[in-house]
């Protein structure tokens, strides 16, 4: 046991993390120089490409320390994103200590800070580190003194390294043996075992990631799941090196996977405890919740014949994202969907970009709404995510919406920009302080509907990149919201409706016009665009009819460059909605949930 | 699927018989064809012609149209013209056959026109795509209004049955009466035949060079469209016949059979680089490249770059994107989307329906590309 190590690593997104992560494990001899991918550890598509990691991996790496002894060590990586921080504060419960990423170009931003409180909650061992030292602006001093002024850790016991060059990578691995406490607990008690993660293998159904405190496990145990309340028998226990290796057992201070015949990891929640069915711990491992969707959002087949097969992706989908909720839906415009629950914006947009690579699906997904609180004047309570159900306005008595408790931090010279964001986006209650000279640390409450229409983006843009951003949920508070209906040449296009502040109806109305105008191929006759509260227009465009488009001449190449353009187009036009007469692309659905301005 | 008794109806009609000559004497400013100032290999061309023609006899014969199109097939001279001519021989070609030589009004003397004349051609196609000076050297083009002139009355001369010009319309500040300034000109010499082409942006041309570094400013569409309809109704209003988006004849027997062909799927055979055959089943296409083309015929292969096949769907869109731009227009049966599209187009004065074909308006020749989509 003392020959063992269970660490995370922590950053704000983009310090580094995945590099630092495929240094280690490179260092280790795990794997095969020539086989080796960068961001070993991301192993979806989306997460190599957007140089995030979506779901916790880990992986056991064997390490000969310079006092000559092998130890195991076990890193945990965790998912780099407000959305999953559930998972994030599972995996860190499964660890002893934590390595804090710090860019040195970059210095602490809003995640880094929100992860090292996760950590202290954990009471975990802290060691910072210093990334990108090679960076031309890298400014390693400055950087300790941020560890030193705003996280309150010791700036000079930080290891420097530039993961990207490999530097300091020893450094790393020694302070991992040295500073980190090993893990604590006894083989020969009961069986406590917490879930950390879970995914689907095709092959072998669900491959649960634990790390076992109490006792240990081993192939044909029968496991009880404590909060699930099911129970399983163990095909197999075994290592991530970083692939999957199977071993004899797994015991306490060991993190390993576990396969039990799961068919679907909704079956298996994140945070739960495993036990032994025949000699069960007294109580679960504290700290286990449900994970509740923030964020709703249609999802429809591009052609409504795709209904199906968008239904099957679904349940193949759901194999392997538990925190995905669904259910049937139905759209005038779009036919036959789905409306799901996301735990936030980039959960939602990692859904849709999976089931359009992995699935092969054609989507339209509707504006992202979130949940409403609406009491009747009757006195019924109605909980509304889509704008389909939202009441008639006279049958009102009052609305809340969930606003959270934002904290964004940028250096000092954008706070007007900021301030004028948050003001923009109905921000109440704004704070903010100087946790170093030059930087302002804002907190601000703000409705959640705000900061999923493009908030990140926005506030990214007009900080030209320095701002960051994290948030809490905080309570429902009163709004007053209306229900904007969008009508292309008359015909009401439901999928487009959104549930909007009274204030912003006009303008996000009018924006949505604008963009569907730009989306819109042109026609052979004229288009009305319109937004509409109730029966009154509120916002109008119009796209003028095309009058000429034809080519001069068609002989020998060009009739086959014709044919081959015009299979494309029709295509596409399959790909597109009909809304009367009027064909709507996908990506026009996509653009309105845009802004234009900036 | 496959349109069997279509396709059978099609191949039943005799071949048409196009050979591309890829040389110019200079290249115009605007012109994206294969084609090759490297005069010095057109022995060589008209050799390799010789191979493509003993290759292809032996599956194709029974031709009722030719066309000897490029580039400038005036480039070869008369001798070679006279002598690829004469190869020709064992594809078949029927007396009664349509024959048209493209040239350019200053490769052209009474020479060369008698020589093709006594060679069979009866019909030529000359480019003379403007009656303004300023134009034709905006266009790159080394002959005067003169030798359009000149060209016509020899052909006549010669005993030449037909005669079409080729007129370029939209250039830099184009007005409408400018334009049929330019339709009386040309009318003036009595041709059987107009085609009228937009000037058109091609890829890599120096023309669309200019346009890009802001140099040379064209019409916008909405003037383009003005000039295409005041283009078609004066010569409608003469009594010409508008068969096709770009082409216009005297009568409909005026109409270029070899072009229909093409606009029918009708079979055709094309030799040379570059060339396009459809045989109602495959189309395929020659190597661009004079070199490859040739290299390929002196081994006894067939020197095509690629070929694809049409099945009755892809017939049926190609019958949209043809039909639409021929008075003849579409069957009925070859529209898709709901009933509601072609009242729609209807209405708006796009088409006219004809028993069991839809056919285009002059306002339906201008938007032919968008009809195709509309109702593929």
């Amino acid at each position: 046991m003392k020959h063992k190590r269970n660490f995370s690593i922590i950053a704000h997104i983009d310090h580094g993390k995945s590099t630092l992560a495929d240094r280690l494990i490179q260092s280790a001899d795990l794997v095969d120089d020539r086989k080796f991918q960068d961001q070993m550890l991301d192993t979806m598509d989306i997460e190599r490409e957007r140089g995030i990691t979506i779901k916790s991996n880990s992986v056991t790496l064997p390490y000969v320390a310079a006092d000559g002894q092998t130890y195991e060590l076990n890193l945990i990586d965790t998912p780099g994103h407000v959305d999953f921080s559930y998972e994030v504060s599972r995996a860190l419960a499964s660890c002893e200590g934590v390595l804090l990423l710090v860019d040195a170009a970059q210095g602490v931003e809003a995640q880094t800070l929100a992860n090292l409180y996760l950590a202290m909650e954990h009471d975990l061992e802290i060691v910072p580190v210093v990334n990108k030292i090679d960076l031309p602006a890298a400014d390693v001093d400055g950087c300790k003194l941020q560890i030193d002024t705003e996280l309150g850790l010791d700036g000079d016991e930080a290891v420097c390294c530039s993961a990207k060059k490999g530097v300091g990578i020893d450094d790393v691995l020694e302070a991992i043996v040295a500073r980190i406490p090993p893990p604590e607990g006894d083989a020969a008690e009961r069986l406590k075992a917490l879930i950390f993660d879970a995914h689907y293998d095709p092959y072998r159904g669900v491959i649960i990631a634990v790390r076992v405190f109490e006792g240990g496990l081993q192939k044909g145990d029968e496991l009880r799941f404590m909060q699930g309340g099911t129970v399983h028998k163990v095909e197999e226990v075994g290592r991530f090196l970083p692939q999957r290796t199977a071993c004899d057992r797994l015991e306490a201070g060991d993190v390993g996977y576990v396969i039990a015949g799961v068919k679907t990891v909704a079956k298996v929640r994140v945070g739960d405890t495993i036990t032994h069915e025949g000699w069960q711990a007294d109580e679960a491992i504290p700290g286990f919740e449900e994970a509740l969707p923030v964020v709703f959002s249609s999802v429809y087949p591009v052609s409504s014949d795709d209904f199906v097969d968008l239904s099957d992706a679904l349940e193949k989908y759901e194999l392997n994202d538990a925190a995905l909720v669904y259910e049937k839906d139905s759209s005038a415009a779009l036919g036959l969907g789905f409306r799901c629950g996301f735990l936030g914006l980039l959960h939602l947009e990692i859904f849709q970009e999976r089931l359009e690579r992995e699935f092969d699906q054609s989507l339209v997904m509707t504006a992202p709404s979130v949940r409403y609180k609406i009491e009747l004047n009757s006195g019924e309570e109605l909980n509304i995510d889509n704008p389909h159900y939202f009441p008639d306005p006279t049958l009102i008595g009052g609305v809340s919406e969930p606003f959270i408790k934002a904290s964004i931090m940028f250096p000092e010279r954008y706070m007007g920009a900021v301030t004028k964001l948050c003001l923009e986006r109905r921000g109440e209650n704004t704070r903010y302080n100087y946790p170093v000279p030059g930087r302002i640390e804002f907190t601000v409450d703000l409705p959640l509907a705000e900061v999923i229409y493009d908030f990140y983006d926005k506030l990214k843009t007009r900080t030209q990149g320095y701002g960051s951003f994290d948030y809490e949920f905080l309570e429902y508070r009163a709004a007053d919201v209306v229900k904007v209906e969008i009508l292309v040449n008359g015909d009401k296009v439901d999928a487009l409706s959104l549930i909007v502040h009274r204030d912003k109806a006009r303008m996000r109305a009018l924006n949505i016009c604008e963009r569907l105008k730009e989306e819109l191929p042109r026609q052979q006759y004229k288009v009305a665009i319109q937004g509409a509260i109730g029966g009154k227009i509120i916002a109008r465009t119009t796209i003028g009819a095309l009058r000429k488009d034809v080519t001069a001449k068609c002989y020998g190449g060009d009739i086959s460059r014709k044919r081959k353009l015009l299979e494309k187009q029709a295509k596409g036009k399959r790909r597109m909605k009909m809304v009367g007469n009027i064909a709507i692309p996908q990506r026009a659905f996509v653009a309105v949930l845009k802004t234009s301005d900036d | 699927m496959f349109d069997l008794d279509l396709d059978l109806d099609e191949r039943r009609e005799p071949p048409g018989l196009y050979i591309h000559v890829p040389f110019c004497v200079s290249r115009c400013s605007y012109c994206a064809f294969t084609s090759s100032t490297k005069l010095e290999q057109r022995d060589l061309f008209v050799r390799a012609i010789e191979r493509e023609v003993a290759l292809r006899a032996r599956t194709w014969d029974d031709f009722d149209t030719l066309y000897l199109g490029g580039g400038t097939p005036s480039a070869l001279g008369v001798e070679r013209l006279v002598k690829l001519v004469r190869m020709l021989g064992p594809l078949g070609i029927r007396p009664d056959a349509s024959w048209t030589l493209e040239v350019n009004p200053d490769d052209c003397s009474r020479e060369l026109l008698w020589g093709a004349r006594v060679a069979g051609f009866s019909r030529l196609s000359i480019g003379a795509q403007s009656f303004d000076e300023r134009a034709l050297r905006f266009l790159g083009r080394r002959h005067g209004v003169d030798a359009i002139e000149q060209a016509v009355i020899w052909a006549r001369d010669v005993g030449f049955d037909e005669v079409s010009l080729d007129l370029i319309y939209a250039l830099p500040a184009h007005s409408v009466s400018h334009w049929h300034s330019q339709i009386d000109a040309a009318l003036r010499l009595e041709p059987d035949h107009l085609s009228c082409y937009e000037l058109t942006l091609e890829p890599g041309t120096p023309l669309t060079a200019a346009v890009g570094e802001g140099k040379v400013e064209l019409p916008d569409d909405e003037r383009r469209r003005e000039l295409f309809l005041a283009g078609a109704e004066k010569l409608g209003q003469l009594g010409w016949v508008h068969y096709e988006v770009s082409s216009f004849a005297r009568t409909r027997d005026h109409r270029s059979k070899h072009n229909l062909k093409y606009w029918t799927h009708a079979p055709y055979l094309g030799l040379g680089p570059g060339a396009h055959s459809y045989d109602g089943f495959y189309r395929w296409w020659n190597h661009g490249n004079i070199g490859r083309w040739a290299q390929a015929l002196g081994r006894d292969e067939a020197p095509v770059e690629a070929q694809e096949t049409l099945d009755g769907e892809a017939l049926r869109l190609e019958r949209l994107s043809l039909g639409f731009r021929q008075a003849e227009g579409v069957p009925v049966r070859d529209l898709r989307g709901p009933p509601v599209n072609l009242r729609a187009a209807i209405e708006d004065g796009l088409l006219v329906r004809d028993g069991d074909r839809v056919k285009p308006t002059r306002l339906g020749y201008l938007v032919a590309d968008g009809l195709a989509v509309r109702f593929a």
